[in-house]
């Protein structure tokens, strides 16, 4: 169990997530992030259409509710508006790598200087369990349920490693969540991508292996078990790109 | 008197909107509007804007709703597929109240029709195009002039009430050369209390459409059309000509419009009392300004290049209390003087 001091840029509205849920937790890491380097009054975050959607009724700083996928376009164009703004897209699988992977591929392909925060946990949560591109081979779901056929709908989008291979990010991670010590490495890494952007480094992505007890349903302790069991195992934690390292 | 200088309808509309303040472009590639995006490309940096080409029409109105939520003048144009596409964004801006100018420099449709003029995008324009009840107001420039004064009208309107200001233009209009005197540079701005700065010592603020109570979106929907409502009695626009004893009322906007008077000089010069009712704004219909005729207009003639689209808000205008008969050519054909003239002459 992981327990924090309330962050200051979190507000005191309870969370809708379900028990277990990655996305209370990978709040607070954002929150801790914005506090620590102190830019709470200046951030803007655009949320995404997905499970957290409501992020704007959590995060204490000024934020924007995009259409499905358009997180980084949107952020774009609030980034773009006043470029001394600190702007983050939190986006789920669907959202970023489905619907909105034109606009995930080509806000990084731009190298904007903002961050995006990618919570991975291979399902569409708030429609209720359906098929996510990152859904694992053989992952049974509400639309794979004889599990996910590679035959027919081809393989999870490995989205750290695609991006990687585009010229203008400066920094891409990927982390987990489901133990101490990953949430130290995602506490990092997301500080980082936060700091990049403070520094006008350019995009930073950092990639979240997430659960979702409630539509893998599992419980939550099992749920753990099989982000480092099934999911790491395909989406290897790491980082795929750091321009600090290339200097 | 101010220099008149030649220009094409896409520059001067794009020329406008820097004077009107806007400092952001996002937008595809696409005909008939191309020149404005160059243009834009070309000298809103030197004016110290931001001039973005998107990887797509979705992505383009997405930045725009990101620059508007940040409080920024922001535009985007396109033509009729690609307006097709931003549908989606346009939708959002309308359910966060988020003011912004969309131009659409329309061509043939459906599908991926024609790049040559056409008014087939009237109904999306002007019955909310997107998901969702609201409507944009919707200006139909028919000169080079007013490519760029309703550009300054459209940013004006969309501050004032937070709304979406579509300029339906068609590829006639965009492309053709003519003398224009360009509009002073803007200083008016209005105070956007709600736009996204960061909350710096305030309280923060969020910019969602997203509302999962009936009861309360129901009351933000019928808040909104309030202010429709409003814009209705208002806004209305309309330029008449020889309509003070017009018998026949020929209705037309844009480059029909254009065409249309030409019909009307030449019947009158046969003794036939022809006017027009040129709309210059589509959403809201000028119908006050119809309705006012109705005494001494014995029919109305619908001129647009369509299958007939606005002549449904002519019937609905005057409450089909006079006949209303369509002269239309479509797919990027224009509509000539004589077969106004024959439509005027024709129902005698
Ligand atoms: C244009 C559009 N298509 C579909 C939906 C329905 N929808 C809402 S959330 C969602 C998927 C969310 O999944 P994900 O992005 O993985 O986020 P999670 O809920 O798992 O956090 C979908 C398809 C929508 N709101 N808009
Ligand atoms: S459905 Fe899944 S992603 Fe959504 S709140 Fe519940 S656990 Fe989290």
């Amino acid at each position: 169990m992981i327990v924090f001091d309330k962050p200051k840029c979190l507000k005191d509205a309870p969370m809708h997530y379900c028990p277990g849920c990655a996305h209370g937790l990978v709040h607070r890491i954002v929150a801790q992030a914005v506090d620590e380097l102190d830019i709470q009054d200046k951030t803007i975050g655009v949320a995404p259409v997905g499970c957290a959607v409501f992020a704007y009724n959590y995060f204490d700083v000024d934020m924007v509710e995009a259409s499905h996928g358009r997180a980084p376009a949107v952020a774009t164009g609030v980034k773009r508006a006043d470029p001394s703004r600190i702007v983050f897209a939190y986006q789920g699988d669907g959202d970023l790598a489905s619907i909105g992977m034109t606009e995930t591929v080509h806000t990084a392909a731009r190298g904007e200087n903002l961050t995006v925060i990618f919570i991975n946990n291979a399902i569409y949560g708030m429609t209720g369990g359906q098929m996510a591109p990152t859904s694992l081979p053989g992952q049974i779901t509400q639309t794979s349920p004889y599990g996910r056929d590679v035959n027919t709908v081809g393989y999870p989008v490995k989205v750290c490693e695609l991006l990687a291979t585009l010229e203008a990010p400066y920094y891409i991670e990927r982390v987990a969540v489901n133990s101490v010590k990953n949430v130290r490495r995602a506490e990092k890494a997301i500080r980082k991508a936060f700091q990049n952007q403070i520094e006008g480094k350019g995009y930073s992505f950092v990639e979240v292996v997430a659960a979702c007890p409630t539509n893998w349903k599992m419980k939550p302790v099992d749920a753990n078990r099989w982000v480092e069991e099934q999911m790491i195992p395909y989406y290897p934690l790491g980082v795929f790109k750091d321009k600090d390292e290339q200097k | 008197m101010a220099t008149k200088k030649l220009m094409k309808g896409n520059e001067a509309l794009a020329e406008a909107a820097i004077r009107s303040g806007c400092r952001f472009y996002f937008g595809y590639p696409i005909t008939p509007q191309t020149e404005l995006a160059e243009y834009m490309a070309r000298y809103l940096p030197k004016a110290g804007g931001v001039f973005l080409q998107a990887e797509s029409e979705i992505a383009a109105i997405s930045m725009v709703y990101g620059t508007s939520a940040a409080g920024k003048r922001v535009m985007t144009s396109s033509s009729s597929p690609g307006i097709s596409l931003k549908q989606e964004g346009i939708s959002y801006l309308a359910g966060s109240n988020l003011p912004a100018v969309i131009v659409n420099v329309q061509r043939g449709g459906p599908g991926l029709g024609g790049i040559q003029p056409s008014q087939s995008d009237y109904w999306q324009a002007t019955k909310g195009g997107g998901h969702g009840d609201y409507h944009l107001i919707v200006l139909a420039p028919s000169t080079v002039q007013e490519m760029a004064d309703l550009t300054v009208l459209a940013f004006d309107l969309a501050d004032k009430y937070r709304v979406q200001t579509m300029i339906l233009a068609d590829g006639t209009v965009g492309q053709m050369m003519e003398p224009v005197e360009l509009p002073e540079p803007v200083q008016k701005e209005y105070d956007k209390p709600w736009a996204l700065r960061g909350k710096g010592n305030g309280k923060s603020k969020f910019i969602t459409s997203l509302s999962l109570s009936p009861e309360e979106l129901e009351q933000w929907n019928i808040n909104n059309f309030e202010k429709y409502r409003h814009i209705e009695e208002t806004e209305q626009r309309a330029e008449e000509f020889l309509m003070d004893d017009a018998e026949i009322c020929i209705v037309a906007f844009g480059i029909s419009a254009r065409v249309s008077r030409n019909a009307v000089i030449a019947a009158r010069e046969k003794g036939i009392k022809a006017g027009l009712i040129r709309p210059i704004t589509l959403y809201p219909f000028p119908k006050d300004i119809l309705r006012r005729h109705t005494s001494h207009v014995s029919r109305f003639i619908s001129v647009e290049l369509n299958m007939g689209q606005m002549i449904e808000d002519i019937r609905l205008s005057t409450d089909c209390c006079r006949p209303v008969s369509l002269c239309n050519r479509t797919g990027g054909v224009i509509v000539t003087p004589e077969e106004v003239l024959a439509a005027i002459e024709g129902g005698k």
